[in-house]
């Protein structure tokens, strides 16, 4: 230890996790098959896809919600992630948990079905926005106004785990997730409430939200095999694949933890963050956001870099962002960068979007406790401007006591998280 | 843990009261101000309060940024920038690359002209299925790059940090009205607890978004037909207002530090969740009013009400009129969207601008309603502001402003 603080001074417990991604349901699943190296990348079903560029996604097609829109299947993922972590935990055995509730969720959107039955049923013969002629709501048009209002969520699962406070919906983009673990560790440090309750989910592709992220040329179009198209850190990566997914975590005050004597799973040790001022969804050529994200992380954890011993990486198998968070690795880390282990799980699940920064810091909690690290898979054509030790293709075994966890975003978001095992 | 004292150093206000405090001051005291940036027409049926003409180019010099961004994000950019102006904190790009950014957002941008001609030209409700197609081929031509990422709600915060090159982060709270709230309280308890030293927190509405009309239409919430007094509006009351609200908040230390007049305390900041079913927010309310030691208020206490007009005769709206009006005789209560409008998630925010405004003048503007009993107390000398936050349907927040002392 380069540094004289004890890591474990300012530390926050994980307690329960909970996790859903398009590899199936629970966390025992996926991370039997994240470490078995298995693709839950296909074609979409969903909708048609004939014309589009890109046609696969790592869909969650498995939870009973029908029809399948993003505020419902985010709701019924984040249920879902959301009882699984609590139980886990036992913090709720009184059926409240002594905690805010911090939620990363896409924005509510109204897709184009419920639009149009909107507007038949408010706006009759009004035409497209037109309020002139609309009717008045009614009892009846009251559920979907809640329904489409951002808050509506976090305030049902606020009540459905008796979380204490105003729950809060944030979004940092594709670091959502980690923000929400951020806010939690604030809280708890900040010693407002002994626990939190932090989740990420993601249920948001519709040909809609499909066709914005190809047009900013920031998806794989590498179809065909679809299990092959996410290629973090390879030399032909094209983009990213969308995916769904949510995952959530208990934090708690060490103490509140050993108090009722809960599981600790791992540990936060520490929280970094910047914004990035160069473009909306380009970083600085300098690397200084990201740079200052994981610093900022292994500071606030006080530790030193080289104690870092495994990264799991923001990896999304754009050009862009391999090779900038590469940059921002080797700033960061000099000599020991090359040394270091770096996966990403995207190469498996896709990019979940806002619930990715959760999903992954669960994955690196089962990483840190398993002492085995998941691979990138798909790494068949290294990029060799990228000199990373990737994990390549199969799991590792390999006890790691501190790991960081990348998140970053467009509209110049960077977060970064350090976690220990639990031993 | 001690607690820092929390100080305002900036804010910036773009809102039918104009730019100015000299401006918002003369507005509050004068109806015919306010009542002259009040749109009947606009967006028929609905009245909005609306801002009128202001030059973002003095705040957004790219036009590029200009484009990038619809009314909510220019808004709030504008705003962004008159705060960071009055903190002394534009330009200063070491103190900006440390300076924290909570906004709270509702939601992104559309582009709303690809979706009018969408909903225009789509085939009936009857071809689901080749609809379907129209509509996936209508975006994948119509979608603009540029503007669409203003879809992204986070690039409201996003344009900030590029525009103003606030660097140190940026977090986008969502779920309306309290969402501006959580956005204050966790700035406030990050400052008071040592987790930062200068933070950026605010929000934006465009009351003309014609999807945020539909939506809280359909809800029964919108007040129809001619404009009408807030405590006397049926319970489809709230009539939108359009803001940019911004505060620079810092810590007494760094305020001290870089030698910037520190304009009104931030004493605290509490926001909660009642199941209004089976809850009451007005011992909600209370329990915050106590746990700041302001109850039961008084005549040197002045109350700047959010309520949003929303269930005006029976509902939330005519809840809080008596939980106000059960306050300490002499309280000078006014109820702030009669005169700038219901912001929703930026509504807060403004009236906690307004409020530090008031802790600066030592008083407190006429009333605004002057015919509501709850307002009856009038205009006279305050030495602290409460703001209330009570959600259209959910969130009940308060904030406790002071004079520097």
């Amino acid at each position: 230890m380069t540094d004289s603080r004890d890591p474990f001074a300012r530390a926050v417990a994980v307690t329960g996790v909970g996790m859903i991604t398009s590899l199936g349901r629970g966390v025992a699943e996926n991370w039997r098959r994240l470490t078995a190296g298995d693709s839950g990348i296909r074609r979409i079903a969903r909708f048609p896809t004939e014309g589009l560029r890109t046609q696969i996604a790592g869909c969650v097609d498995f939870m009973d919600v029908d029809p399948v829109t993003i505020p419902a299947l985010s709701r019924a993922m984040a249920e879902a992630v959301s009882d699984e972590a609590v139980a886990a935990s036992g913090i709720a055995a009184d059926g409240a948990i002594d905690g805010d509730l911090f939620l990363a969720a896409p924005p509510i959107e109204h897709d184009w079905e419920s639009r149009f039955d909107l507007l038949d049923t408010v706006d009759p013969g009004g035409g497209p926005y037109a309020r002139g002629d609309g009717a008045a709501g009614t009892e009846e048009t009251l559920p979907w106004h809640r329904e489409f209002l951002n808050g509506s969520l976090a305030d049902r699962l606020a009540a459905r785990h008796g979380c204490t406070g105003s729950p809060i919906t944030l979004t940092t983009a594709c670091a959502s997730g980690a923000s929400a673990i951020q806010l939690g560790v604030e809280s708890i440090r900040r010693g407002e409430r002994p626990a939190a309750l932090c989740i990420g989910t993601d249920g948001s592709i519709n040909s809609e939200s499909l066709i914005r992220f190809a047009l900013l040329s920031a998806l794989s179009t590498k179809n065909d095999p679809p299990e092959q198209a996410a290629k973090p850190f390879s030399r032909n990566r094209d983009g990213f694949v969308m995916a769904e997914g949510a995952a959530a975590l208990v934090l708690e005050h060490p103490d509140h933890a050993k108090a009722r004597g809960a599981p600790v799973l791992g540990w936060i040790l520490g929280c970094g963050e910047a914004a990035d001022t160069f473009h909306r969804t380009r970083s600085n050529p300098d690397g200084g956001a990201i740079v200052r994200s994981m610093a900022g992380a292994i500071a606030d954890a006080g530790l030193a870099p080289a104690d870092i011993g495994y990264i799991n990486a923001h990896g999304t198998g754009t050009p862009e962002n391999d090779k900038m968070e590469y940059l921002g690795i080797t700033e960061v880390f000099g000599e020991h960068g090359g040394r270091l282990a770096v996966s990403s799980n995207k190469s498996m699940i896709g990019h979940t979007l806002t619930a990715a920064g959760a999903v992954e810091a669960v994955a690196t909690v089962q990483a840190l406790g398993d002492g085995l690290l998941p691979p990138t898979i798909n790494y068949r054509d290294p990029d060799p401007n990228i000199e990373l030790d990737v994990v390549p293709n199969e799991a590792r075994a390999q006890k790691v006591e501190f790991a960081l966890s990348n998140s970053f975003g467009f509209g110049g978001q960077n977060v970064s998280l350090v976690l220990a095992a639990a031993g | 843990m001690t607690d820092r004292e929390v100080c305002i150093t900036g804010y910036g206000l773009l809102s039918p009261l104009g730019e100015t405090p000299a401006a918002w001051w003369a507005a509050l005291n004068d109806s015919a101000a306010w009542r002259a940036r009040i749109d009947e027409a606009a967006t028929a049926p609905f009245p909005i309060h609306t801002i009128g003409d202001y030059d973002l180019a003095a705040q957004v010099p790219r036009p590029g940024d200009r484009r990038a961004m619809g009314p909510m994000m220019q808004y709030g950019a504008y705003a962004a920038g008159l705060a960071l102006d009055s903190a002394g904190l534009k330009g200063d790009d070491d103190l900006l690359r440390q300076t924290h950014m909570i906004v709270a957002s509702g939601g992104g941008e559309r582009d709303l002209e690809l979706d009018r001609l969408i909903l225009e030209g789509a085939p009936g409700r009857g071809e689901r299925d080749a609809r379907n197609e129209w509509i996936t081929a209508q975006m994948a031509d119509g979608l603009r790059p540029t503007l669409f990422l203003a879809q992204l709600p986070n690039l409201f915060a996003g344009n900030i940090s590029i525009v103003h090159k606030v660097a140190g982060s940026s977090r986008t709270f969502m779920g309306e009205e309290v969402a501006g709230a959580d956005a204050l309280r966790i700035a406030h308890r990050r400052l008071a607890s040592g987790q930062g030293e200068i933070f950026l927190v605010g929000a934006a509405f465009a009351a003309e978004r014609p999807e945020i009309q539909i939506s809280y239409n359909a809800g029964g919430m919108l007040l129809r037909g001619g404009f009408a007094d807030l405590w006397s509006r049926p319970d489809a009351g709230i009539c939108f207002g359009a803001a940019g609200a911004f505060l620079v908040l810092e810590s007494r230390e760094s305020a001290a530090t870089r030698g910037v007049a520190v304009r009104a305390v931030l004493r605290g900041v509490e926001s909660d969740r009642t199941d209004r079913r089976t809850g009451d927010p007005a011992e909600t309310a209370r329990r915050q009013l106590e746990w700041l030691g302001a109850w039961p208020a008084g005549p040197d206490t002045a109350v700047l009400s959010g309520a949003s007009g929303a269930g005006a005769t029976a509902g939330i709206t005519a809840a809080e009129r008596r939980f106000l009006e059960g306050l300490a005789a002499g309280t000078p209560v006014r109820g702030m969207a009669q005169a700038v409008g219901h912001a929703v998630e930026a509504a807060f925010l403004q009236n906690v601008i307004l409020a530090a405004a008031c802790v600066e003048q030592g008083q407190i503007f006429a009333p605004l309603s002057p015919d509501a009993p709850v307002e009856a107390a009038g205009a006279g000398p305050v030495a602290r502001a409460l703001v209330t936050g009570w959600g259209h349907v959910r969130g009940e927040a308060l904030a406790l402003v002071e004079g520097t002392g």
